[in-house]
């Protein structure tokens, strides 16, 4: 649990919670087993008894390092993960999850995160989408359905996490899962293929997988997931939280 | 949705339906009119009567897809991935191998243009990566 | 003129070489539609940051003016101005128009045009969007009303009550389009409610610039005659709103320069915002503002036509500038999401964003504007908008004749 320790002159306040965050971490692998029997059968609608979270814990989070985007370019089949968007610019390939660095120029603290749509509870995409495209299910996954987005970009205009990309090419190499075309607007779906199964998103997968564990998914409505207890238990951030927008990705140490 | 497509689709699917009520699919009939040509799906039924699915299949995929989009049902029987499971192979990037491929060929000789392609995959789902 | 006698534009051949020209930019217009729809928005200079461009500026500047327009039919049938009665016809056709015009801009840039039947069956009524949709077909209805009751006598009567509903329409109408920004919360450039008065006072601006380019095109091209009473109205009442526009526009900006909060945007928008920052002082301030304020109150330039031309003119670039600097200006500064901090990412986070408009967007903006004109120039050859004459002799007979 060491490979985050770049910092060596943590102060108390960042050693507790990397300490708490790791005791939360310990407990993962079991209750991810938990969430994948509590799958919801296939032909059962989704409920807002769930609120699907994420806890990114910034303190674990490395410069530099970017698995979790990787990981979602190769599950979704942007960026790397497609030989599509050859003509796309730079400032016009999509990115549904980026790395931010962020630096207080003044005392020169500085730490990184993974910053993708944060699945808010209100979310101003949805509140301004003139047909609805843009909606949040009930279990909190806030989505674009393609099929009636007529390409305004409004959504884009309104989010204040500059989550949302356009796709400004003709696409062929989508995945099965994951479909996405040219004239529609799309984010991170917070791998709703795989939440649907059981799974949890991609990028916590790789993050997990190469002992980062950096982020955490989990039901918030749930008291006893792991995610709800460390929420519960530990001082935990939203961005933009002074637009009470209640997003379900939070963030610690930051 | 528009009532333009309902009115083409109906006249596409009549023409169809009439050309292709007889006689086998996958090559040219004996009457000589050249016939859309296609794999061999993978199963042996469809989920739904063949005369039904070729009228109606895009009304059962509609209303799928709005309940898999919303309200995340994700049953198989009428989803557009499973459609193409069965019917289609990866054509790779070969052009002779996609024109094989069931939904391009047949919407190609109605001149039907749906734009489900447009984000949907014609790729049938890897085995392993399926979900 | 006891009662004013209306006609047609005139079939001339300078009327058809006009439209042909016309009808040339609103082809080029669908072409550059075409080529942009073809190949995707990566031929444009929009990109996932600066996601409205070009294409937003044009509709923008003509849904704006199209509801300014209507004005001079307003200030005569509900404020009873009579030196404005004779131009009701024109300004509810301009106002048509130019709407027309605007929308198909908007429209054009969609990332799916084709799906434009899904706008008007899919309706999401939190949506400032899904409401302008109605404000939009509403006001071409009403006005299309509204320009019957002023063309046919039987509805002569209904005139007043249906200029009064097209009024307070076209205030809604330029509240709601004023709200597509103002209610963007998460923006520093946005987020405010002044946008919307602003908005009208803009509109209020742009659409009498055009009026008056129009009137003064009609002059030059079949000797249609506008007295110099009614012109110097209409000039003084473009200072008017000139001034109204540069109030709420400083006003804007005087409340963010208040909030530290907005330091940022205003300094970018201000101070060194580059192309921005020259827009919003030479384009809007200097030319759009000051400049055309001088023609048209000094006493060597306010009673000459020609002057009053350059200043509509340059109030209409202006315009242009100060929507460019709104709508671009407005995304090309970062969203803050760490406020203090320095950021970095590789999605642009924490930069200014670039954007430099394509020639297929310009070409279909101005395609927007060819079209609003070319509308109004067939529908005043086929039916009578234009009044006989505005010569200041008809214009005393007819005040005179309205006393009584």
């Amino acid at each position: 649990m060491n490979e985050t320790s770049e910092h060596t002159d943590l102060n108390r306040r960042e050693f507790l919670t990397r300490s708490a965050a790791t005791a939360g971490v310990a407990l993962a692998p079991g209750v991810m087993l938990y969430s994948v029997a509590q799958a919801r059968p296939a032909d059962e609608p989704v409920s807002s008894a769930v609120r699907w979270g994420l806890l990114i814990d910034s303190n674990k989070c490395a410069s530099g390092c970017s698995d979790c985007v990787s990981a979602c370019e190769r599950e979704n089949g942007w960026g790397t993960g497609s030989t599509d968007e050859t003509h796309s610019d730079a400032t016009q390939k999509a990115q549904w999850i980026r790395k931010v660095e962020v630096k207080n120029t003044e005392t020169g603290h500085a730490f990184t995160l993974p910053m993708m749509c944060q699945h808010c509870e209100n979310p101003p995409c949805a509140d301004v989408c003139p047909t609805g495209a843009s909606f949040r299910r009930d279990d909190g996954i806030v989505l674009v359905d393609k099929h009636i987005c007529i390409g305004c970009r409004y959504c884009m205009m309104a989010c204040p996490y500059k989550a949302r990309s356009f796709v400004h090419e003709t696409l062929t190499d989508q995945k099965p899962y994951a479909p996405r075309g040219k004239g529609t607007v799309e984010a991170c779906t917070l791998c709703v293929h795989r939440v649907d199964a059981g799974d949890s998103p991609a990028c916590v997968e790789a993050c997990t997988a190469e002992n980062h564990n950096a982020m955490l998914f989990g039901d918030l409505n749930d008291p006893e997931s792991p995610i709800a207890k460390t929420v519960a238990t530990y001082a935990t951030t939203q961005i933009r939280a002074d637009l009470n927008l209640n997003p379900g990705v939070r963030y610690q140490g930051i | 949705m528009t009532c333009f497509a309902n009115l083409k689709r109906s006249l596409t699917v009549l023409a169809t339906v009439a050309l292709l009520g007889a006689s086998a699919p996958g090559g040219a009939a004996d009457s000589g009119i050249p016939m859309p040509s296609f794999m061999e799906p993978q199963g042996t039924q469809c989920v739904e009567d063949t005369d039904f699915m070729r009228r109606n299949h895009m009304e059962v995929i509609l209303d799928h897809r709005d309940k898999t989009m919303h309200e995340g049902i994700r049953t198989k029987k009428h989803s557009l991935k499973e459609c193409i499971n069965c019917h289609a192979a990866d054509y790779q990037g070969d052009e002779k191998a996609r024109e094989q491929h069931f939904c391009v060929s047949c919407h190609q000789y109605t001149a039907a243009q749906p734009d489900c392609f447009q984000c949907h995959s014609l790729k049938p789902e890897q085995p392993g990566a399926a979900r | 003129m006891k009662h004013i006698t209306y006609r047609e534009l005139p079939g001339r051949s300078g009327y058809y070489g006009l439209l042909g020209a016309l009808a040339l930019v609103v082809l080029m217009g669908f072409g550059a539609f075409l080529f942009m729809e073809h190949h995707g928005h990566y031929v444009t200079g929009m990109n996932n940051q600066v996601v409205w461009g070009t294409p937003h500026v044009f509709a923008v500047f003509l849904i704006v003016a199209a509801s300014g327009v209507l004005n001079m039919a307003s200030i005569g049938s509900v404020f009873g101005k009579s030196m404005y009665k004779p131009l009701g016809r024109m300004a509810g056709l301009l106002a048509i128009t130019l709407l027309m015009g605007g929308l198909t801009v908007l429209v054009l840039d969609l990332g799916h045009p084709d799906r434009l039947i899904v706008a008007m069956t899919h309706y999401n009524f939190k949506s400032i969007f899904a409401w302008n949709i109605f404000l939009y077909t509403g006001f071409m209805a009403i006005v299309a009303v509204y320009l019957w009751s002023m063309m046919e006598r039987r509805m002569n009567p209904y005139s007043k009550p249906m200029g009064f509903l097209a009024f307070v329409w076209r205030l809604m109408l330029t509240t709601g389009t004023g709200s597509i920004f103002g209610f963007l919360v998460a923006r520093q450039g946005y987020d405010a409610a002044v946008m919307a008065p602003m908005f009208i006072a803009m509109s209020f601006s742009f659409g009498l610039a055009i009026f008056l380019l129009v009137l003064r095109a009609m002059e030059g091209g079949f000797g249609w005659e506008l007295g110099g009473m009614a012109l110097k109205r209409y000039k003084n009442l473009l200072g008017v709103f000139i001034a109204a526009t540069l109030y709420f526009v400083a006003l804007m900006h005087l409340t963010n320069l208040y909030a530290t909060e907005h330091h940022g945007v205003e300094a970018f928008i201000l101070m060194n915002g580059g192309i921005y920052t020259f827009l919003f002082w030479v384009g809007f301030v200097l030319v759009g503002s000051l400049l055309p304020l001088g023609l048209l109150y000094h006493p060597a330039t306010g009673g000459s036509r020609t002057w009053i031309v350059v200043a509509s003119v340059l109030v209409l670039v202006g315009a242009l500038a100060l929507v460019y600097v709104i709508i671009i200006g407005g995304q090309a500064y970062p969203l803050v999401l760490f406020p203090g901090m320095e950021v970095s990412s590789s999605f642009n986070d924490g930069v200014v964003n670039s954007y430099a408009p394509s020639l297929p967007e310009v070409v279909l903006g101005v395609g927007g504007i060819a079209l609003a004109l070319a509308l109004a120039m067939v529908a005043m050859r086929v039916l009578r908008f234009i009044p006989e004459t505005m010569s200041d002799e008809a214009m005393q007979q007819y005040l005179e004749a309205s006393k009584h």
